[in-house]
């Protein structure tokens, strides 16, 4: 096996790993007293979700498809099991999980097209005609509604960073072609996406005074957001060489996009949680709360990431 | 053989349990780690049965025992074999004329054999995702047996991915509470007023969505 520069920058990833949870272990020695339960959670949860994605990365593209696949299906489970729901659209909302492997089948066969407008257009399209069969016309628009908003975010979001594995990349740095080039851009985006959102969170711990939007979410700062969109930029600009064909000015405008992005995608949710009177999505990531609360902002980044990246690059 | 076929078929289940529904157990340190014990649950599905059976490590699989009613789960040969074999039920006669006996003999039998026995007391799944009157069965079971504990389980959830009368399972996250052990309080009257109230105590412990 050659060491390309993605396995190079999936080694850093497990490097940033280790040193943060030494930083949790020390803090846990330093103040025994003190509650780091759910932080040595998260970091648990950390070694989970690095652990699956780069054995994702590394075995097959149809295996990364495969478990972007999965994280759709929990995503939209956790929304559906969140919402209200009348009990007449239980067949509707079994053909709405059906979209997500055919979805996703579109991403593996490489047919752009489809998959650009499959949920947007045919499943926008079709749930409301299945839902009139039941001829239950009472709640009818609110349930259409936010069962294809859910299918948006969950399914048709999320599938974009899957597209970008099968993404045919060209231009300055491209590791001949597209496997190697699709991945590279795929773990820039995942990797920053998630590190946003922790130096966002770390930014606010450290320096948190002016918030941004307290009635959605009462933790989220300017200084946290823009110490963390600054940290997300850097890092953009440093690692693009190794895993993306972006020259220093792309690499920071993706950055700069992925942080603003991710910003919204995580208020966006917060926002729905507070809708519904719930404070996490669900209880699948110890720590972190449901799937739903760790792919937020991925559900922001991805589209947009993927269409600079395929407006500029292809 | 069959013992086989049924450790074969709870894996499957806890695969389909694991990933097409998904659990939230709260407490699930209050689950028995040995019999005898009595688990009681709310009845909403066909999945009810398979879900409790799955809160328990596999090792337990051969003391678990659902109690089921014989006029519906021994209907057919097909339905009996599968009941008695895979399931391994305790099937009771619910029609008063054919009673001779004790109808939950074979009951006490178990509990004294070490068995975990799950218990449905509303008799009936009926309307999805709503409880009805509980039956006074497990009442005389508790006092012919007051050292065994009874654990209430609230299940939400289960009625949704799978109703009555449906065979189209739908995916749903399913809530589970797992309540504190009663202990037998000295009359079956005084039993069925506090398991109706740890009932109403878990099943109020979080907001559901709607669903109508």
């Amino acid at each position: 096996m050659t060491l390309l520069p993605i396995h190079i920058a999936i080694a850093g990833i497990w490097g940033i790993l280790i040193l943060a949870s030494l930083i949790v272990f020390t803090l846990t020695r330093l103040q025994p007293t003190a509650d780091h339960s759910e932080l040595v959670q998260r970091t648990t949860s950390w070694w989970a979700m690095i652990a699956v994605f780069t054995a994702a990365f590394l075995l097959s593209r149809t295996f990364s498809i495969v478990i972007f696949a999965l994280v759709s299906f929990l995503a939209f489970k956790e929304y559906l099991s969140m919402i209200p729901t009348r009990r007449a659209d239980r067949r509707v909302l079994f053909f709405a999980y059906l979209a997500i492997p055919v979805q996703y089948y579109w991403v593996s066969s490489e047919w752009y097209g489809m998959f650009a407008v499959f949920i947007p257009v045919y499943m926008f399209l079709f749930l409301p005609f299945v839902m009139l069969l039941s001829q239950q016309t009472e709640g009818f628009l609110k349930a259409v509604g936010t069962l294809n908003w859910g299918l948006m975010l969950c399914v048709f979001s999320i599938s974009h960073a899957a597209f970008l594995l099968v993404l045919p990349v060209d231009g300055p740095g491209s590791v001949g072609g597209t496997a190697a080039s699709g991945a590279g851009l795929l773990l820039f985006l995942v990797f920053l996406t998630q590190f946003n959102d922790v130096a966002q969170y770390t930014w606010g711990k450290l320096f948190g005074r002016h918030k941004i939007v307290p009635q959605v979410s009462p933790k989220k700062t300017w200084e946290g957001f823009l110490g963390g969109m600054l940290t997300t930029t850097v890092l953009a600009v440093l690692v693009a060489p190794l895993v993306t064909p972006f020259d220093a000015l792309h690499a920071g405008i993706a950055g700069a996009m992925i942080a603003g992005a991710g910003f919204i995608g995580d208020v966006t949710v917060s926002a729905v949680k507070r809708d519904l009177g719930v404070k996490d999505t669900g209880a699948l990531i110890p720590g972190h709360g449901g799937i739903m609360d760790r792919i937020d902002s991925l559900t922001f980044t991805a589209p947009l990431f993927f269409h600079f990246t395929r407006y500029l690059y292809t | 053989m069959t013992r086989a076929l049924q450790l074969l078929f709870f894996v499957f289940v806890r695969v389909v349990v694991t990933f097409v529904l998904g659990l939230n157990v709260r407490r699930r340190e209050l689950l028995p780690e040995d019999g005898p014990a009595i688990l009681v649950a709310n009845h909403n599905s066909h999945l009810d049965t398979l879900v409790m059976m799955s809160l328990l490590p596999l090792s337990k699989l051969s003391s678990l025992r659902p109690v089921a009613a014989a006029d519906y789960f021994l209907k057919t040969r097909a339905m009996a074999w599968f009941s008695l074999n895979i399931l391994r039920i305790i099937a009771i006669d619910r029609s008063r004329a054919t009673r001779r006996e004790d109808p939950l003999a074979a009951c006490h039998e178990a509990l004294n054999k070490g068995e975990i026995l799950i218990l449905f007391p509303e008799g009936s799944r009926g309307a999805p995702e709503e409880m009805t009157a509980l039956k006074k069965g497990i009442a005389h079971l508790a006092e012919k047996n007051p050292q065994v504990p009874v654990i209430p389980v609230f299940t939400h959830g289960l009625g949704k991915s799978l109703p009555k009368g449906s065979f189209l399972l739908v995916p749903f996250f399913c809530d589970i509470f797992v309540g504190e052990p009663i202990a037998w309080p000295g009359s079956r009257d005084a039993f069925m007023t506090t398991l109706g109230a740890r009932f109403a105590a878990l099943s109020t412990e979080k907001d559901f969505a709607p669903w109508e």
